[in-house]
């Protein structure tokens, strides 16, 4: 089999431990204090990442490039950790941060960073990226991108991939009932958003973080800007879900009791 | 002025439309009512003429895409027929549900058609302008957003919107039909698989959504672990209740780990920021501690309870209606015994 040739693309969000608060600024919402939160690497992107790195060390001359949207700032100390975890180049765009920017725009800067890699053949590109984020959580970026690159076989939902001898490949995503579909696809180009797939986090491995800052580093400070177009989008309103809960914490029960109640609970129509 | 092309599409049988899709139908019904706009519905099924029977007095005029081709949720064909219904329908807002199926091939029918696409709306509004609630963060900011650029698709999450039951008709599918071109087809969908063999534990159409810490599979007060006597409780619990399985991203992640696991487990199962955000009118949390990174998959269980042996635990914090301080092996335990009593 041949060489992949894999673009993984992975958006950077707060961490989720987080606490996030809502706020209107002169280019529309965003998050109180968004540039000094701690941000993380999209966690399904991540998983895609781990994946397509896996994919990559098993055919050797393989390529992995890693596409991400960002503050360079931001892009800088995400890299710091993600660098450790798997080999790859990055191609990073300058742009804004958070989930609020319009999904088709930031699908336009990227799919023209994609175009601008050199060395990379098309026919053979398989696409990855979460298939949803964890800011705007729409799940469309990545399945734009493909589109505007003529992509014509996109997968959504990806837990697995299994490449065979000829090019072809097998591929599960989730359906509605806790079920994977399971197709076939006669190979490259195409598409893959991942879920969560099945390999664990890689551990930190300071020899990949410097192979790889060497290269990060003067991607960065050449990283293009992109101004993204709100594509007529507004926003109404932005809020904090209202806290309804008044929380009982019951401490004084016995196993049996508490089994009654959940039972008696469990039972009554809500 | 507006108009309102619904897309629905069938389920495995071929000739019956998705639950999703006749809330789908709902949504546009509604939207078309308020604004006074005329209401079209685009159907793609294997056999069109037997899904169409369901709505056929839904609208005053339907739109299918028929055919072999269509049964297979495939992206290639699902967004040539989608594209094909758009074309045909010329409407400037389309309502869809957003299934698997859908999800799958939307954005790029909306990009092909020239217009925008806004996913997991969970309302419709209508004033002055067509507004849509979705939530960013993974169910942490609500916002209400609206558009200009037409025409404007609107993926409608499930559950949303009660399923559309109209008077059942028959459809006469050659007037309705619309012509597809396809491209070449280089992927072909060879089945479903289960995760895990056995029983099958995540059942969305439950009223209760039963979930499983990472607390199941530490030491218990004994100093040793019982990770078999935890699958047999909760696996018991799901039997007798019918309650669908939700776990939290550590535990799922510990079989990765190498660390004792519940084998009935898988990443389906999890729930939370990377995880799935379920809806059920009930849910149980059980040995788990109810951080934010987990809670956020909460966001649309109606009233909620957890057992925990942590007084302070996440769920404490307005999280959960009802907490219990106790042993959760000791209570599902005693749960299990009641209802195998009733």
């Amino acid at each position: 089999m041949n060489p992949l040739q894999i673009v993984v693309c992975a958006g950077i969000v707060p961490d989720p431990l987080q606490t996030l608060e809502p706020t209107t600024g002169p280019n529309g919402p965003g998050l109180k204090n968004e540039m000094v939160l701690p941000a993380v690497l999209d966690p399904w992107a991540a998983c895609a990442l781990y994946e397509a790195a896996a994919l990559a060390a098993k055919h050797p001359g393989s390529k992995l490039w890693l596409v991400a949207l960002g503050p360079k700032a931001k892009l800088q100390q995400v890299m710091m950790t993600v660098a450790q975890k798997v080999a790859f180049e990055l191609v990073p765009v300058d742009g804004p941060i958070g989930g609020f920017p319009d999904a088709h725009a930031t699908a336009a800067a990227l799919a023209s960073a994609i175009e601008s890699i050199a060395g990379l053949d098309r026919a053979s590109l398989l696409l990855f990226g979460g298939w949803e984020s964890a800011s705007r959580g729409a799940g469309v970026t990545l399945q734009l991108i493909g589109e505007r690159l003529g992509i014509a076989d996109q997968f959504f939902g990806v837990d697995e991939i299994s490449l065979r001898d000829d090019g072809s490949f097998e591929v599960l995503e989730r359906v509605e009932g806790g079920k994977h579909q399971v197709s076939v696809c006669v190979g490259a180009p195409a598409v893959l958003g991942w879920a969560t797939g099945n390999l664990a986090e890689p551990r930190n491995n300071p020899q990949v973080g410097m192979a790889n800052m060497r290269t990060i580093m003067p991607a960065l400070q050449k990283a293009k800007t992109a101004a993204l177009d709100a594509n007529s989008l507004s926003y109404v309103s932005v809020s904090l879900p209202k806290q309804q809960r008044t929380t009982h914490v019951e401490k004084n029960l016995t196993p049996d009791e508490i089994a009654a109640e959940l039972v008696a609970w469990m039972g009554k129509d809500s | 002025m507006e108009s309102i092309l619904v897309l629905t599409h069938a389920d495995e049988s071929g000739s019956a439309l998705t639950r999703h899709s006749l809330e789908a139908v709902t949504a546009g019904k509604e939207l078309a009512a308020r604004l006074g706009a005329p209401l079209m519905i685009g159907i793609v099924a294997k056999h069109a003429n037997r899904a169409a029977s369901a709505v056929l007095n839904a609208g005053p005029r339907l739109l299918a895409v028929q055919g072999e081709a269509f049964a297979q949720a495939r992206f290639a064909s699902d967004a040539a027929a989608c594209e094909a219904l758009c074309r045909a329908a010329q409407a400037t807002i389309v309502v869809a549900p957003q299934s698997s199926r859908f999800a799958r091939v939307m954005a790029a029918v909306a990009h092909r058609i020239g217009g925008v696409i806004d996913t997991h709306i969970t309302a419709i509004g209508s004033t002055d302008s067509v507004e849509a609630t979705r939530w960013f963060y993974r169910q942490r900011i609500e916002a209400v957003i609206t558009r200009t650029a037409r025409p404007w698709f609107l993926l409608l999450d499930s559950g949303t919107h009660e399923p559309y039951c109209g008077e059942e008709g028959n459809a006469q599918v050659d007037e309705i039909a619309i012509a597809v071109e396809l491209p070449a087809l280089r992927t072909e969908v060879t089945g479903f698989r289960a995760p895990q063999q056995g029983a099958q534990t995540i059942r969305p159409d439950a009223k209760l959504l039963f979930v499983a810490g990472a607390g199941w599979t530490k030491k218990q007060p004994d100093g040793e672990v019982h990770v078999e006597e935890a699958g047999k409780l909760i696996l018991g619990f799901l039997r007798a209740s019918g309650a669908s399985l939700g776990s939290s991203k550590s535990l799922v992640d510990q079989g990765g780990e190498g660390a004792s696991v519940l084998p009935f487990l898988t990443h389906l199962n999890q729930v939370g920021q990377t995880g799935a955000t379920p809806r059920h009118a009930k849910g149980l949390s059980t040995c788990c501690h109810g951080e934010e990174p987990h809670v956020v998959g909460w966001r649309f269980i109606g009233e909620r309870r957890a057992i925990s042996l942590d007084a302070n635990c996440g769920w404490t914090r307005g999280k959960a209606d009802v907490v219990y301080i106790a042993d959760a092996f000791q209570v599902m335990a005693k749960v299990n015994e009641l209802l195998a009593k009733s």
